[in-house]
C-alpha cells in the first residue's frame, strides 16, 4: 500500500456506530405511500412524464431530467401514481416542495430491464455514462451530484486516480459499512465498470480502520475479482476523514484547489452506495430506487434498513421504535453535519443516510450549554481541516462584516463542524458561517438584481435621448436644406424655381404647416433630466391631448 | 408535534470554559504547594485576599454590567486571574497591596474592557504592572525561603505581617531579603562579577535561587501537564523559553562575567510560570500557529532585555503586556494556508 498524507486538523469524535451494526440489513416494510421529491440532486429538478391516476411498474421511469445536471426518478416499486404537486419536503426549512405520490399496488412488478453486464466493457464511454445517467444514479454519500457527470473528465484530462469512498467518518451512520460486509462483490464489480469508464491509473477504496470487517469483506471480494487492480486503504478514524477534500489529500497528498474538484488533481471520488448502484444499474439495468439507511440514537433497535426512496419517515422508525410520539429531534445524516427536520412526514431520498432519532433519553448527542463568549483559545484553529481560522471569520460574521470573512476564506469552509464540537464557549460556529454565507449570496443576487434594473434604465434613458436627437438632426438638416433652396432661389437662377413650381410650392406649404405647428407646440425646456416619473406624466399628457384632438375631430366629423 | 432544529453539529465535546480553567488552575497546585511548603502560609493568604477580592470584584461588575451571575461568575476567569496576581505579589506584601491589584485587574483591565474574552491585555498582569509601578517598595521586598532563615513564622504571624500587626512586623527584618534577579542586578551594577555575586549569597541556591527554583520546576510539571490536556499548545512556552535561552546564552558566551548563565534565567523569577501560565493566556495572546511562535519569542527576548538593561529586576509582565499589544498584528501577518488556496 502506498503512503497516507494526514491532513491537518480533524478531530476524535465517539462513534456510537457499533449500535446499529448488530443485524442484517433487511428490507424496510413496503410503505403504504411513496413520495418523491422532484429534486433529490444537486442541479435542476426533474419533471414528471406521468400522470396522476397513472398505472406504474418498480423501477419504471416517472419524471425525467431536465438539465445537464439534473437526474430522472423511477417508481421505486409498481402501483398508481395518486397525487403530482407540493407535499412536505426533507429540507432544514421545513418547505413542501413539489413531488409525485405513489400508492403501491404490493406486487413488485418490474419493469423490463436491459443488462450490459457482458457488453458494458465494449461500449463507448458516452453509452456508458448515459446508462448510468438514465438509472438516475446520484452521490448517496450526501451532495447527490449526478454521477455520470463525474465520469466525464474532459478532452485530454487524465484521471490518477479514481477513490472510492468508504470513510463513513460521521458517527452513528453504518450503512456504507454494512453495506461493505454485505455487498462487496457489486462494490467491486461497479468499481471495476467506474475504472472502465474513467480508464484511471491507480484506484483506491479508502475505509476508516474502525471498519474492520468490511475491510475484509472488500479485500476478499477483490481478491476474488480484481486481483491487483484495486487497492484497499485503511484510514486512520478521524473525523472528517470522509470529506472529500480531505480524503484525496489523505490518499493523494494533493490539495483540491479552492473553488475546484478533485478532477483537476486528477482525482474523481465515488461513494460506495454510488458504486454498488452503478453495479446494478449496469449489471443489470436497475435504476436507482432504494438505498440503506441507518435508523439510529434513540430508538429500541437500532439498525440499517434497505429502504425504498419516497418512505416517510415515521413508518420508517416505526419499524424500529415502538413509539415515535416522544421525538424531540430528528436528524437526517449524522450528528456532526446532519439537517434537524421540522417534522417526521418527510420522504427519504437518494442522499438520505441516516435517520437519527433523539428522544432526550440520552444525552450522547446533547445541545449546547450556555453559549460563553469567545476566550480566543484557539482551539477550532487546530481542528480546522481546511486551516481556515474560525475565531476570525465567527468575529468577522458576528459583525456583518461579508468582505473580511471573504477574505478570511468562509466559502473554504465545509461546515464539517468541528471548530462548532471543541469551543469550550459552545459557540454555535457553523450556525454563524451558514448565516454569513446566505447573507453574501442574497447579496450577490440583490446586487445583480439591481445592476439589471439599473442598465435597463440606462438604456431606456440613453433611448428616448438618441431618438430626441435624431428627431432634432432631421429636423435641422431639413431646415437647411430649405434655407439653401430659398436663397438659392432668391440669388441665383428663378428658371430653377420653374423647372418645378409645384414641388417648391408644396414645400413651402408644409413648411408654412410645419412651423405653424412647431410654434403652436410649447418648445419644451428644462427636460434633459427629467425623472422616470416626470417623463411617465409627460406621456400621461402627450396621451390625454391625442385622446382629446381625436374626440374634437370625431366630433367634427359628425 | 413540534421537533427542536437546531443547526448542526448536534454533538459537542464535553468541555467548557469553566472546565479549561479549571484545569489550568489544577496545573498551577503543585507549584503552589511547593510554594506554601518552603515559604510559608503567606503565599496562602495571599492567594486567599486575591480571591476573595476578585470574585467580589467580578460579581460587583457581573452586577452593574447587567450580565448573569451564572454562569459568568463559575466560569473560573476571576479565580484565575485572582491566583496569577497573587502568585506574582511577594507573600510579605500588606494585605491591600492583593486586593487593590487583583481589584484593579478585574475591573479595569477585564470589565471596562468587555469582560470575559473582550479584554487585549492579561488582567493579571495589568494589575501586576499598576502595583509594581505604583508601590515599587511593598512589590520589591520579598522574603527569603524558611530553610535560610532562622525565624519561621506560623499561619497568624504570616497573616500579623500581612494586616501590618506592629508585633508581627518585627520579623519582618529577619525573613525579608531580595530575589535573587533583583540581588544579582544590584550587585552587578556595583561591578561584580556574576560567579563572585551568586557564591556570595545563599539565596542563589542551586540554579537561580534558593527556594524559587523547586517552585518554578514545580509550574514547568504543570505547564507540561496542561500541553499534554491540550489545554494549551507547545508553541508559546517553548518558544519563550527558546528565544529567552538563546539570547541569554549569546550574551553569556560573550561575557560570563556580566551576564548570567541561559539556565539561571530560564529557571530564575516567574519565567516559568510565565512561560506556561500567563504568556499562553488565550485571550491576549496570537492564536495562528506561527504568531504564537514569534509572540512567544519577543516575551522571550523582552524578559532578558528588560531583566539585564532595564529599569525592573523582572521582566514577565511588561514582556507579556507589550506582546499583547502587538498580538492582533501579528495574527494578521501570520493567516495560515488554507486548503486549496495558492499560495500568494
Amino acid at each position: 500500500m502506498k503512503k497516507l498524507f494526514r491532513f491537518p486538523g480533524g478531530i476524535e469524535v465517539p462513534q456510537y456506530k457499533e449500535i446499529s451494526i448488530t443485524q442484517a440489513t433487511k428490507k424496510a416494510k413496503l410503505p403504504a405511500r411513496l413520495v418523491l421529491p422532484l429534486h433529490q440532486h444537486i442541479g435542476a429538478p426533474a419533471e414528471p412524464i406521468v400522470a396522476e391516476g397513472e398505472i406504474v411498474l418498480k423501477g419504471q421511469k416517472i419524471a425525467h431530467a431536465t438539465d445537464y445536471v439534473s437526474a430522472p426518478i423511477h417508481a421505486p416499486t409498481s402501483g398508481t401514481v395518486s397525487y403530482i404537486g407540493d407535499r412536505e419536503a426533507p429540507h432544514p426549512s421545513g418547505m413542501r416542495a413539489p413531488c409525485i405520490e405513489i400508492i403501491p399496488d404490493g406486487k413488485e412488478t418490474w419493469v423490463e430491464l436491459t443488462s450490459h453486464a457482458r457488453d458494458y466493457t465494449a461500449l463507448d464511454p458516452s453509452s456508458l455514462r448515459n446508462v448510468i445517467r438514465e438509472a438516475g444514479i446520484v452521490g448517496l454519500g450526501g451532495a447527490g451530484f449526478p454521477s455520470y457527470i463525474k465520469l466525464n473528465p474532459g478532452p485530454g484530462r487524465e484521471i490518477e486516480t479514481l477513490i472510492i469512498n468508504g470513510i463513513e467518518c460521521e458517527p452513528y451512520i453504518t450503512c456504507d459499512d454494512m453495506l461493505m460486509r454485505e455487498r462487496a462483490d457489486e462494490i467491486v464489480a461497479g468499481v471495476l465498470v467506474i475504472q472502465h469508464a474513467l480508464q484511471a491509473k491507480r484506484t483506491v477504496i479508502a475505509i476508516e480502520d474502525n471498519k474492520p470487517e468490511a475491510i475484509e469483506s472488500v479485500k476478499s471480494a477483490i481478491k476474488q475479482l480484481a486481483e491487483d487492480l484495486i487497492d484497499v486503504a485503511v484510514i486512520p478514524t478521524i473525523y472528517p476523514a470522509g470529506s472529500e477534500k480531505q480524503l484525496v489529500y489523505a490518499i493523494t497528498g494533493e490539495e483540491v484547489p479552492s473553488e475546484g474538484l478533485p478532477v483537476q488533481v486528477g482525482v474523481v471520488c465515488q461513494n460506495i452506495g454510488t458504486v454498488a448502484a452503478v453495479y446494478r444499474a449496469v449489471h443489470h439495468g436497475e435504476p436507482l430506487i432504494s438505498r440503506y439507511v441507518t435508523i439510529t440514537g434513540d430508538v429500541d433497535s437500532p439498525q440499517n434498513l434497505e429502504v425504498l426512496f419516497g418512505t416517510i419517515v415515521e413508518e420508517l422508525v416505526a419499524q424500529c421504535s415502538d413509539n415515535v410520539q416522544d421525538i424531540k429531534r430528528l436528524i437526517i445524516g449524522g450528528p456532526m453535519m446532519g439537517f434537524a427536520m421540522h417534522s417526521l412526514n418527510i420522504p427519504l431520498i437518494k442522499t438520505s443516510n441516516c435517520v437519527l432519532v433523539d428522544r432526550g433519553r440520552h444525552s450522547q448527542f446533547s445541545g449546547r450549554e450556555h453559549i460563553m463568549p469567545c476566550i480566543r483559545c484557539g482551539a477550532c484553529a487546530q481542528v480546522c481541516p481546511i486551516k481556515l481560522l474560525p475565531q476570525q471569520l465567527y468575529w468577522y460574521a458576528k459583525a456583518e462584516d461579508l468582505d473580511q470573512v471573504q477574505n478570511y476564506n468562509l466559502f473554504d469552509c465545509i461546515e464539517c463542524g468541528c471548530c462548532d464540537y471543541v469551543c469550550p464557549s459552545h459557540i454555535p460556529l457553523v450556525q454563524y458561517y451558514r448565516f454569513a454565507k446566505g447573507e453574501i449570496w442574497q447579496r450577490e443576487e440583490e446586487r445583480l438584481k439591481s445592476d439589471k434594473a439599473r442598465l435597463r434604465h440606462e438604456f431606456r434613458e440613453r433611448r428616448i435621448e438618441r431618438d430626441k436627437q435624431e428627431a432634432e438632426e432631421r429636423r435641422r438638416l431639413k431646415k437647411e436644406a430649405l434655407h439653401k433652396k430659398a436663397t438659392n432661389a432668391e440669388n441665383k437662377d428663378p428658371a430653377d424655381e420653374k423647372n418645378d413650381p409645384k414641388k417648391a410650392a408644396i414645400l413651402a406649404a408644409m413648411e408654412r404647416v410645419r412651423e405653424k405647428k412647431s410654434s403652436q407646440k410649447i418648445n419644451p425646456k428644462n427636460t434633459d433630466n427629467l425623472s422616470k416619473k416626470q417623463h411617465q406624466l409627460i406621456d400621461e399628457i402627450d396621451e390625454r391631448r391625442k385622446r382629446q384632438r381625436q374626440d374634437e375631430q370625431q366630433s367634427g366629423v359628425d | 408535534m413540534k421537533l427542536y432544529t437546531p443547526s448542526s453539529p448536534h454533538t459537542h465535546a464535553p468541555i467548557s470554559v469553566t472546565k479549561v480553567m479549571l484545569k489550568v488552575l489544577y496545573a498551577l497546585l503543585p507549584g503552589i504547594a511547593i510554594y506554601i511548603l518552603l515559604f510559608g502560609w503567606g503565599v496562602l493568604i495571599n492567594i486567599l485576599l486575591a480571591l476573595s477580592a476578585g470574585l467580589i470584584a467580578e460579581t460587583i461588575m457581573l452586577k452593574v454590567r447587567k450580565r448573569p451571575l451564572f454562569p459568568f461568575l463559575t466560569d473560573g476567569s476571576a479565580v484565575l486571574t485572582a491566583v496569577l496576581l497573587a502568585l506574582s505579589i511577594p507573600p510579605i506584601a500588606p494585605w491591600w497591596v492583593p486586593v487593590f491589584g487583583v481589584v484593579f485587574a478585574i475591573i479595569v483591565a477585564k470589565h471596562l474592557y468587555g469582560g470575559l474574552g473582550y479584554n487585549p491585555f492579561n488582567p493579571a498582569m495589568v494589575g501586576y504592572a499598576m502595583l509594581i509601578i505604583s508601590f515599587p517598595r511593598e512589590m520589591t521586598s520579598w522574603m527569603a525561603p524558611k530553610s535560610l532563615t532562622e525565624t519561621e513564622l506560623g499561619f497568624a504571624e504570616s497573616a500579623g505581617v500581612i494586616f501590618q500587626n506592629p508585633e508581627a512586623l518585627k520579623h519582618l527584618d529577619a525573613i525579608s531579603s531580595a530575589t535573587p534577579l533583583d540581588y544579582l542586578k544590584s550587585q552587578l551594577g556595583l561591578d561584580h562579577a556574576v560567579a563572585e555575586i551568586i557564591q556570595s549569597n545563599s539565596i542563589f541556591g542551586g540554579i537561580a535561587g534558593a527556594g524559587y527554583e523547586w517552585v518554578a520546576l514545580a509550574f514547568l510539571l504543570g505547564g507540561v501537564w496542561l500541553i499534554y490536556q491540550k489545554i494549551i499548545q507547545w508553541h508559546i512556552p517553548l518558544s519563550v523559553l527558546a528565544s529567552l535561552f538563546l539570547i541569554a546564552g549569546i550574551f553569556h558566551l560573550l561575557n560570563p562575567e556580566q551576564f548570567a548563565s541561559p539556565l539561571f534565567h530560564l529557571v530564575a523569577g516567574a519565567t516559568l510560570l510565565g512561560a506556561f501560565f500567563i504568556a499562553t493566556d488565550p485571550v491576549t495572546a496570537s492564536v495562528t500557529p506561527l504568531g504564537k511562535i514569534i509572540y512567544g519569542a519577543g516575551i522571550g527576548l523582552l524578559i532578558y532585555i528588560i531583566r539585564v538593561w532595564g529599569g525592573y529586576p523582572d521582566a514577565v509582565a511588561f514582556a507579556v503586556l507589550f506582546m499583547n499589544m502587538c498580538a492582533p498584528a501579528i495574527d494578521y501577518y501570520t493567516k495560515p494556508k488554507v486548503y486549496g488556496q495558492r499560495n500568494e
